[in-house]
């Protein structure tokens, strides 16, 4: 299956893709979790859809416990949806195989925890093992990939660090260079700036921006910043207790009144001067 | 950036396999008859142009009839164990991981036990008969590690305290019943309690077993070996490797039996040999770096050296009497443990 869509995964990354053309369909996706199938569902993700092309970031928003990080691992296909699918370039992610999937499929998760440390560079080469067999040494090609990687990520100079010894900023870029390894079609984020200050967050999303339009890669990214995303993403989905309120462009999506009511907080929203809508927190509701 | 290449980890190979020959060499040499270097090598050197025949015959009596013997048993058991050792540390995320620890080697002592037990009631013929206590070894184990796994388990994920925890009493549980069974059922004829308890290798095995622990541990090290990338990616998680493109499941599985395989086979020709498999894939680690193409074999060699060692100093450091050689591994490895223990928590 996986060789008819990408024989060998580079030859076809090469072909220019259509701009026009939609790679990443969310249709109708529901999704219940119960640790106990005989109780009723402790969380339930109402019917989601959304569509995004290539070079595109789609960003998720919402209050914690909203359902994002739900809707992000349906996307990635680490759980079946209920009901309805997420097709990448028309097939269901879910239903792909392992392999296959981390071949086009990248996920930048919050801080990776490692066991023993290793070198900033063995780190993104672990972006190469989908296409590895197994007791498959890395070719030069590998090494080509990561180094390109990491220089995509401008974090050259951190190749030969140690990955518990540089700053946390510094660790996310490394953590993308080897999702970029991976030669995705689609990139997932979850929360890529949690620990970051606010020169990295922007750094980081300047980034992806930049790697999206060049590298034509749909962008899918969970995170808290509403002006971080109003000034990056193309598209915004609004989540609510596991339904999905909106799906539009930033300036659609950001009405006052449904931030409020969605975040419970006395917000204003204006129009900067890009024509990007810009939030500010006015004061906490009691 | 300098890839890990085949070639370099054959290169220290080589020279671990060096190390262990001089090893084995002065191994051969130490013992309660003395025999010279010189007697010693030109021994060695009539059996590798096959003239066997040209042998002192007390000479081939003590070197290849009973020294050699235990310690190629000495080179594979320890092998197996720091093998096994060096898998569990990697799928269950815990450097503490080890069979004995994790109280592996106790189920495998219990399996082997019960199986010598059923022998005695089932009249079988030899040829299966033998087969029993590895076999039943190998049960033991797989099922002690998967019990603890799950005991490790605390809402889908493995809690690192939680499973040492459940290691440790889980060992000390199959010890008490291994004493029991040991005094009441089987009467202490069959093997000492310190052999299951503490790991001996001074019991004479038949050819056919030595050529099960061998066959056995080429599998068993082999299977583990082609999930040596996936084990790379396994350190920073479970769900990480995953979107790597790792099978978890899959690895999971064939390291549980194959590891469980290394355990069974050693405990039933040696008993409970601790810390074997703590201590060396952490040497290993030090010297080599963790990446697990490299480690899995210097793991092998480096146990195998170990447990020679360790042999060897049980059968001369108090000759003419013996001590059980998991007395020496737990002399140099509980210390280590505890060090490892306080640096995790520090």
């Amino acid at each position: 299956m996986s060789g008819m869509v990408r024989a060998g995964g580079l030859a076809a990354r090469s072909e220019p893709t259509r701009a026009s053309e939609v790679r990443l369909s969310v249709e109708q996706v529901s999704y219940a979790y119960s640790p106990n199938p005989s109780q009723a569902p402790l969380f339930t993700l109402e019917a989601t859809s959304f569509q995004a092309k290539p070079g595109e970031i789609v960003a998720i928003l919402g209050p914690n416990a909203s359902g994002k990080s739900t809707v992000l691992k349906l996307i990635a296909g680490v759980l079946a949806p209920l009901s309805g699918r997420v097709l990448l370039d028309g097939f269901a992610t879910h239903t792909l195989p392992v392999r296959a999937r981390a071949q086009r499929i990248a996920m930048v998760q919050q801080e990776s925890q490692l066991l023993f440390p290793s070198r900033a560079w063995e780190f993104v080469l672990q972006g190469r093992h989908p296409y590895s067999r197994a007791l498959h040494f890395e070719s030069d090609n590998d090494l080509i990939i990561a180094r390109n990687a990491l220089a995509q990520v401008g974090a050259e100079h951190l190749s030969d660090r140690w990955m518990d010894q540089i700053s946390g900023g510094e660790r996310q870029r490394v953590i993308l260079a080897r999702a970029l390894a991976q030669q995705p079609l689609l990139l997932l984020l979850d929360e890529p700036t949690l620990h970051l200050d606010i020169g990295a967050q922007v750094d980081l999303l300047e980034g992806l921006r930049r790697l999206a339009s060049e590298n034509r890669y749909t962008v899918v990214i969970v995170t808290h910043e509403l002006n971080l995303v109003a000034d990056y993403a193309d598209q915004v989905a609004l989540m609510q207790r596991g339904r999905c309120l909106r799906v539009g462009t930033p300036a659609a999506v950001y009405q006052r009144e449904l931030l409020e009511q969605v975040f419970q907080a006395q917000l204003s929203v204006e129009l900067g001067a890009s024509g990007r809508p810009r939030v500010t927190v006015l004061s906490q509701t009691p | 950036m300098r890839s890990l290449t085949l070639g370099r980890v054959a290169m220290r190979c080589a020279l671990l396999g060096a190390v262990l020959f001089v090893v084995i060499v002065i191994a051969l040499k130490l013992g309660a008859v003395p025999v010279s270097l010189y007697a010693l090598a030109r021994a060695l050197v009539r059996v590798a142009i096959y003239q066997t025949s040209e042998l002192p015959s007390d000479y081939r009596l003590i070197i290849f009839d009973i020294r050699l013997p235990r310690i190629l048993l000495a080179v594979f058991v320890g092998a197996s164990l720091s093998v096994a050792g060096t898998s569990f540390q990697a799928l269950l995320r815990n450097p503490l991981a080890d069979p004995y620890v994790l109280g592996v080697s106790s189920g495998a002592g219990l399996g082997a036990i019960l199986a010598q037990v059923a022998e005695s009631h089932l009249a079988l013929p030899s040829a299966v008969a033998v087969l029993l206590t590895p076999l039943g070894a190998f049960v033991g184990a797989l099922a002690t590690i998967v019990a603890v796994y799950f005991l490790g388990r605390r809402e889908g994920l493995v809690d690192s305290n939680t499973l040492l925890l459940g290691g440790v009493i889980t060992a000390s549980f199959l010890s008490a019943l291994i004493m029991f069974l040991l005094d009441t059922v089987v009467g202490r004829d069959l093997h000492g309690t310190a052999f299951w308890l503490m790991g001996d290798l001074s019991t004479t095995q038949q050819p056919i077993v030595s050529w099960i622990v061998r066959f056995g541990f080429f599998l068993a090290a082999a299977a583990i070996y082609t999930t040596a990338s996936d084990l790379n990616l396994l350190l920073a998680g479970e769900k990480e490797a995953m979107h790597l493109g790792v099978d978890v499941r899959r690895v999971r599985i064939v390291v549980y039996v194959a590891a469980s395989l290394l355990t069974g086979l050693a405990v039933s020709v040696s008993g409970a040999i601790g810390y074997v498999g703590l201590l060396v894939p952490h040497a290993m680690r030090w010297l080599f770096g963790s990446d697990h193409r490299m480690l899995i074999p210097t793991a092998a060699f480096g146990g195998a050296i170990a447990v020679v060692i360790a042999d060897t100093l049980a059968r001369t450091v108090v000759a003419p009497t013996e001590l059980p050689v998991g007395a020496i591994s737990a002399l140099a490895g509980a210390p280590f443990f505890i060090y490892l223990l306080r640096r995790r928590l520090a």
